[in-house]
């Protein structure tokens, strides 16, 4: 905790989210192992990392680091670029023809927007959990198998065990476990979304990015996601976007709040929500705005 | 008050207007079925199928013209169904969308708006002289699959455009390749789509005689084709040549061959519709 804490105090030195540092944009392997001895339990650093969609800036200029296993959410009215900014992890902006990005993200002490990464590399290593549940329309077990299998695992007893696993770390094996051979689709939509949630376990991820995993969801299904995501903190470094306050109070260990592209401010999620620094964020939690 | 009953009155016949508009070519086609039906249901029989052509109406089947129907048909599904679906793919996935690619978009729609006898010359040049396929079933079968090609191709894309994204970026989001979102991923999802459109446009290559004369089809076929180098004939170049005798016993026989080739059709329309029905349900679980 106490590293977290002067690391977010480094942070702020800086002036929230409009640090410059003159550190340069190439990163060779000398220095990649720089970072690590100074970060060793950062899993995620960004560095001056501004998003633009052709010209209009999402992101700007937003500089902050992740423990490993810790549960971060982002939290900010709709636009302010939290979707942008957690896309960015890996890489699912690619898509988007006008999307650039500048500045620096280390993954894993890696800078994942430098041209030699494999990206579908990083994207098994980061995972990703959507808003609307989306299984594919295949089996259940397909659908968990789905990862191993395009990585090349025919191993059909190791398949299974995997897929078991994952299927049982998210608590839906007592539920599915007759009917693997199911089409997903026919799944409650709290249950699709934890067999998708399930899918991303499967290929070991070390970080999971969730982009309003429960917006879709009716209570009681919201609430076994939330219980399900604060077990899977002591394997997996979470990393969460919500509209919902009180969730993000309830599961995160820090949270971000975002507002216009600009990181207003980043703290533990005690101290962000009972003695906020800022007037933007106070307005924001206590729903003043947004 | 009055423009009450005006208005009324204008819903009214606009009514009838319609459903007359719905019937005619209903009842056309009715009353055109049933008169086939009714002449040529009586020559209709084993021996009718199995038959070589003769100059005896009595005597003569369509034993070749069926056999041709169904080798043009393969060679034409198997010409067009990897190169349509492929260009497909391409313009819907890869593409990137710009000024080229909606000039190759307007271009595919047009050329599947150009007459088929137009397509009949090309592969005269191209495939019977150019390539010397000769008036084969290998040139014929070319010909059919750049006709149906654009069909083919603009089935496949809105297809694939029905995939929802979600689907794409859940694989993507896994690790997977373009390559393997689009075979395990979209491709299964879309397939019912691509295979109706497909099914479609050959059963609209089944009914072509046009183009097929051009390539130099025969009138007269007496041997069964044996390989895709024979010369071939198929069922409308056989009704054709039966309808333009004048002896009624060979109307009769164009009839019933009308009535093969409509079934041909109706139950090549029918799989299609099937198809789509089972993938449609499996999309929405």
């Amino acid at each position: 905790m106490e590293d977290l804490k002067t690391k977010q105090m480094r942070f702020e030195d800086k002036g929230v989210g409009k640090s410059k540092n003159n550190k340069g944009n190439v990163v060779d392997e000398k220095s990649v192992n720089e970072e690590k001895e100074k970060h060793p339990e950062m899993i995620i650093r960004t560095e001056n990392s501004s998003m633009y969609y052709g010209d209009f800036p999402a992101i700007k200029n937003i500089s902050m680091d992740i423990k490993k296993n810790s549960i971060t959410a982002f939290i900010g009215p709709s636009g302010c670029g939290k979707s942008t900014f957690l896309r960015a992890f890996n890489r699912m902006n690619d898509f988007i023809d006008i999307f650039k990005h500048t500045g620096n993200i280390y993954v894993n002490n890696v800078d994942i927007y430098n041209d030699k990464i494999q990206i579908e590399q990083l994207r098994r290593d980061v995972g990703m959990v959507f808003q609307k549940p989306n299984p594919f329309p295949k089996t259940i077990f397909d659908n968990v198998a789905y990862g191993l299998k395009i990585q090349g695992m025919k191993d059909k007893n190791l398949l299974e065990e995997r897929v078991k696993d994952a299927i049982q770390q998210v608590g839906l094996w007592s539920e599915v476990r007759d009917d693997l051979k199911r089409n997903a689709l026919s799944l409650s939509g709290g249950q699709q979304q934890r067999l998708c949630i399930a899918r991303t376990l499967a290929v070991k991820p070390s970080i999971i990015l969730m982009d309003e995993p429960t917006s879709a969801l009716d209570p009681i299904s919201t609430a076994k996601i939330e219980d399900l995501i604060t077990q899977l903190k002591e394997e997996y470094t979470i990393l969460i976007v919500t509209h919902n306050m009180q969730q993000a109070g309830r599961i995160s260990d820090s949270t971000a709040f975002l507002y216009m592209g600009d990181l207003i401010e980043y703290d533990t999620t005690h101290k962000l929500f009972t003695k906020p620094k800022f007037e933007k964020t106070e307005n924001y939690i206590t729903g003043r705005f947004g | 008050m009055n423009n009450i009953i005006i208005n009324r009155l204008k819903d009214k016949i606009f009514k009838a207007w319609g459903i007359i508009a719905t019937f005619i070519g209903i009842i056309l086609l009715a009353v055109f079925i049933g008169d086939i039906f009714k002449d040529g249901i009586q020559r209709l029989n084993l021996d009718f199928l199995s038959s070589l052509p003769s100059r005896f109406s009595e005597k003569a089947g369509i034993k070749p013209a069926m056999m041709g129907s169904i080798w043009i048909m393969g060679f034409t599904a198997i010409i067009s169904f990897p190169l349509g679906v492929a260009a497909g793919i391409y313009l819907e996935e890869y593409a990137r969308k710009n000024k080229f690619s909606s000039f190759l978009e307007m271009n595919i729609s047009n050329l599947a708006g150009v007459p088929s006898i137009i397509y009949g010359l090309l592969g005269v040049q191209i495939f019977v002289r150019a390539l010397q396929f000769g008036n084969s079933i290998l040139a014929g079968a070319f010909t059919l699959s750049l006709l149906i090609l654009p069909i083919i191709i603009v089935a496949t894309r809105e297809a694939i455009k029905a995939v929802p994204n979600s689907i794409r970026e859940g694989s993507y989001g896994m690790g997977a390749t373009k390559w393997q979102t689009i075979w395990y991923q979209v491709l299964p999802a879309s397939l019912g789509g691509i295979l109706t459109g497909v099914i479609l446009a050959l059963s609209r290559a089944v009914g072509e005689a046009a183009p097929l004369i051009a390539v130099g089809a025969l009138a007269y076929v007496p041997f069964v084709p044996s390989s895709p180098m024979d010369e071939f004939t198929v069922l409308p170049i056989q009704i054709f040549n039966w309808t333009s005798r004048p002896q009624h016993g060979f109307i009769i026989n164009a009839a019933a061959a009308i009535l093969v080739l409509l079934a041909i059709t109706l139950i090549m329309n029918g799989i299609a519709v099937y198809l789509r029905n089972k993938w449609q349900k499996k999309l929405s679980g």
